[in-house]
């Protein structure tokens, strides 16, 4: 067997980098305009990144350094970038994430803000947009350290302390597809809760098609919105492999005292069963009878298939609280996950992987964390999976050179269409993951025989 | 209505026919302005990465490797080194202590494991600020190594993707001249500045091949570290493109003496073009050549003429706009569009060079946008102004295009359609007779035609009470 060795180069990272993540959740900010402090090239790669997965527009504006301004600081560029963006898109917030390069050179961002600030607001009469600013050198994480820092960075920065008590309940979805986050609006609401999800791109990274080309697409969490959050009865953060210093919900426990609920991503029927109980006791009600049908469905499915996939052993990668959720829903279903992968590094991911896969016998999957896909490819030598679970990257190396299916799941989809409507969440995503699942290993069957039923 | 165009980029933008021609280029881009541009490293990682049995190592962060990951269409007939991403992956410590001693680690442990001929080592905006000798690096990798270990020097940074083609082909040219050249033929080309998306420099080949020419070195598409060494030995460099590969040419005609021509593979004329010229440019060594070239025009343009006619009936009088990566592109493509009796009313790129730009103002009608360096607010402006029925770009303009409801054709790096040669042009004209003719168009809100009422379309607020008429 190839072992896996200690390489010091990366070969097809399993993961992007931070800023990335920040941009997307930017982008989830009504009227938010992300701004990436650094050279040119990279907030071009990232929008080309982004849109290739969504198909939408996804404007990124940089500062542009040049040469002398990485010798000399990036200053003013940051501010002559803000006021053409403010200018020419009349964005009410500008969502502002160093690079590397920034984070290098040791600009000071808030400071440079707070002058911009005191600078401009008369030139922009009176109408300053709301500035946030995240740090996030690419060599400090993966774009989902930068992903979180910013949803956290949104509520820090912009919560009122003043605002008065309401009945609403935050939620900090994560990084989830459109989809996910209109099927979590659609459970809030006929839980009759009102729900404030940050971030909300469902709209601005999915939207119709219009009569005129939007600047800034519509849709996002409202900014006012996002300054009551700490006047509400509670909040929900997905994902298991967030560390306190980077969650949004413990921002708003730990200052404004607002209760948290931290769960797994709601993949499958356990973490979504957790999900539909937090909501029963936050909303004092049993969950809609919709709900327990779709549950219910789910389990019939679920008995329907358990033939199709028992004992089929899958490998899973992707971002740490993506692959959790995946490997709870896969080792419910019957799949062995042999081996669960992530580029992330937040050093919680075995702990997480455990907590789901313990109830069931045989042995707990591989846990790798940090890794790339030649790591992943010369481990799946000797597993020998039936099928393969993430996103496109692991088509080549891993899915084709095999010969056995790959599950196209999260981010980024660039060689199928519709990644914006997978549905991964609740009841209802686990559904759907089931049906693309077992219909994947059907096909790999009926195409791998000699015979070729046409009646399965 | 505000003004979309920014003032410091007024002189970016020249409609032809209201003003004198002048244009400002060739500047960085403006912050804040959402420019389509990428950096220094994209220009030098466009042209090396078809270099099929080379390592490519990005030393630096993780972005800018991922963000190239095999995102291009540039086919190998053999290896696919390329098709991998390779990073350092610098983190903290190694931006705070220096990165040489992993690079060095790096380039060790994937030359041992891949057996790559050459290694080409990019720098990043990070390697920049933090000063690490890149150059003494790779020497002693070479050393160590026995294979050519190139530094190219791509700082995102230091300018504009142009700046990064000078990079690559100051990298290429370490290796040209270190091969065996006694076996070329006297008809031989390298073809310069052709990335083999989706196998289009097969296609180029056998039209050479037809005519009795030897490629000597494909650079860059499809190909190989040995060819390039032996590149020398070829009597002509044809070269395609706004200068990816100019600056190479250059360079193997100031120190070897060869010829350059510069040529496209797009469209009818500009293909024909190309080929005339090489057969004149060897009539004297084959008097023959010349026959063959015109046989072998006349025998494809047989087979296209047909088939562009019936599109052609489709697509008479429609309104194109392209923005593309290259200027030298542009000039084929609007060629290409009259075949199709389409008119260019907006064309710009990425990088041309104010002489580019004056070319095309020659050639384009009264009237035409002609822009430098855009943004998506400027796009959209445009392309409503001129009501185009098709946009012709990269991955990142085509969400523009969609939204407004118009056609577009994919003509970037990452397409995988080819369209080069005669073929070329065939699939050229089937992909915007496919978008322009779609039903699609006629229902999207700016463009749909038929008066259907669409429901939500009154725009009320309020919410549907149920108690409509059949209540
Ligand atoms: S860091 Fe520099 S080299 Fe890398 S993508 Fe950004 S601009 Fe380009
Ligand atoms: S320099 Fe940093 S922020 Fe920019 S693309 Fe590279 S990794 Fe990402």
């Amino acid at each position: 067997m190839k072992k896996a060795e200690p390489f010091v180069s990366t070969t097809n990272a399993c993961k992007m980098c931070t800023p990335l993540g920040a941009a997307m959740a930017f982008k989830g900010l009504e009227g938010c305009v992300p701004f990436l402090h650094g050279s040119q090239g990279c907030a071009t790669y990232m929008r080309r990144y982004i849109i290739s997965h969504f198909r939408e527009p996804m404007d990124i504006a940089s500062s542009s350094l040049g040469e002398k301004d990485a010798v000399y600081g990036g200053k003013a560029n940051l501010m002559q970038g803000l006021l053409n963006v403010i200018g020419k898109y009349k964005a009410p917030a500008v969502g502002i994430a160093t690079t590397c390069l920034t984070e290098t050179i040791g600009d000071d961002v808030p400071t440079i803000l707070h002058e911009f600030r005191k600078e401009h607001l008369t030139s922009l009469n009176g109408q300053m947009p709301a500035l946030i600013h995240v740090s996030t050198p690419s060599y400090g994480g993966s774009h989902m350290e930068g992903f979180h820092a910013a949803v956290r960075s949104m509520v820090a920065q912009l919560a009122d302390p003043e605002t008065a008590k309401h009945r609403g309940i935050n939620l900090f979805s994560g990084f989830v597809s459109p989809e996910d986050i209109r099927h979590l609006q659609d459970i809030f609401a006929h839980f009759g809760l009102s729900a404030t999800l940050l971030p909300d791109y469902s709209e601005t990274l999915d939207g119709p098609a219009l009569e005129d080309y939007q600047n800034i697409p519509g849709g996002g969490t409202p900014l006012d919105a996002v300054r009551a959050m700490p006047g509400a009865g509670a909040s929900i953060e997905f994902g298991r492999t967030i560390k306190p210093e980077r969650s949004a919900g413990a921002v708003l426990r730990d200052m404004y005292g607002v209760p948290l609920h931290s769960l797994g991503l709601p993949i499958g029927l356990r973490e979504s069963d957790a999900l539909f109980t937090t909501l029963e006791t936050l909303a004092g009600c049993s969950a809609p009878r919709r709900y327990a049908l779709e549950r219910g469905r789910l389990l019939d499915a679920m008995v329907d298939g358990h033939k199709y996939v028992a004992g089929k052993k899958a490998i899973i990668y992707g971002e740490e609280d993506l692959v959790v959720g995946l490997t709870s829903f896969l080792s419910e279903i019957g799949i062995k996950p042999v081996l669960v992968a992530s580029g992330g590094e937040s050093g919680l991911l075995a702990e997480a992987v455990a907590a789901v896969t313990g109830e069931f016998p045989g042995d707990p999957p591989l846990v790798r964390d940090g890794v790339d896909f030649y790591q992943i490819v010369a481990e799946a030598e000797a597993l020998e999976p039936d099928l393969v679970v993430g996103n496109s990257k692991g088509y080549r190396e891993l899915a084709r050179a095999r010969n056995i299916p790959l599950i196209r799941v999260g981010f980024p989809i660039h060689d199928r269409f519709g990644s914006q409507r997978v549905l991964h969440l609740g009841y209802k995503g686990a559904l759907n993951l089931y049906d693309l699942i077992v219909n994947a290993l059907i096909e790999k069957k009926q195409e791998d025989s000699p015979i070729g039923y046409g009646y399965i | 209505m505000e003004p979309v165009i920014f003032e410091e980029r007024k002189t970016q933008i020249h409609r032809k026919g209201a003003e004198p021609f002048s244009i400002s280029c060739n500047k960085s881009s403006l912050a804040g302005a959402v420019s389509q541009r990428a950096c220094v490293f994209c220009g030098s990682r466009v042209v090396l990465y078809p270099i099929a049995d080379a390592l490519h190592l990005v030393h630096g962060p993780i972005g800018c490797a991922v963000y190239t990951w095999d995102i291009r269409g540039a086919l190998s007939s053999g290896p696919e080194l390329h098709r991998l991403s390779f990073s350092t992956d610098l983190r903290e410590k190694d931006v705070i202590f220096g990165g040489e001693k992993k690079l060095h680690q790096a380039l060790i442990e994937l030359i041992d494991l891949h057996k790559p001929n050459a290694a080409f080592v990019y720098s990043t905006c990070i390697v920049g600020i933090i000063g690490d000798d890149l150059k003494a690096v790779c020497k002693k990798v070479q050393a160590e190594k026995g294979i050519p270990v190139i530094p190219v020097q791509s700082e995102g940074f230091k300018g504009n993707k142009r700046e990064g083609y000078l990079a690559a082909c100051e990298a290429m040219f370490q290796l040209v001249g270190t091969g065996d050249v006694s076996t070329i033929s006297p008809l031989s080309v390298n073809i310069l500045g052709d990335f083999n998306l989706a196998g289009e420099i097969w296609i180029i080949q056998d039209y050479l091949k037809r005519m009795g020419v030897e490629v000597v070195a494909n650079i860059t598409g499809d190909g190989r570290v040995a060819d390039v060494r032996r590149a020398h030995g070829a009597a002509l460099n044809l070269v395609q493109c706004s200068g990816a590969t100019m600056d190479l040419a250059k360079m193997m005609q100031e120190k070897y003496g060869i010829p350059v021509i510069r040529v496209s593979y797009f469209g009818i004329e500009d293909m024909s073009d190309a080929l005339y010229d090489v057969a004149k440019f060897f009539q004297d060594k084959d008097p023959e050549i010349m026959t063959r070239t015109q046989e072998l025009v006349r025998e494809e343009l047989m087979a296209l003429y047909p088939k562009l006619q019936t599109f052609r009936k489709d697509l008479e009088g429609k309104k194109a706009a392209i923005y593309v990566g290259g200027a030298f592109k542009a000039f084929s493509l609007i060629k290409s569009f009259r075949h199709l009796g389409m008119n260019v009313v907006m064309v710009g790129s990425q990088t041309g060079t104010e002489e580019d730009y004056r070319e095309l103002a020659e050639i384009t009608d009264e009237g035409t946008i002609i822009v430098d360096d855009t943004n998506p607010l400027e796009l959209s402006a445009f392309i409503k102004e001129k009501d185009v029925d098709i946009f012709v770009g990269g991955v990142k303009e085509r969400p523009i295009a969609f939204k407004l409801g118009v056609g577009f054709c994919d003509h970037n790096h990452e397409r995988k359609e080819a369209l080069e040669g005669f073929l070329g042009m065939y699939n050229f004209a089937r992909e915007v007779h496919a978008t322009v003719t779609s039903p699609v168009w006629n229902f999207t809100p700016r463009r749909r035609k038929s008066p259907i009422t669409v429901p939500g379309a009154s725009q009320s607020t309020e919410a549907c009470t149920g108690k409509g008429r059949a209540s």
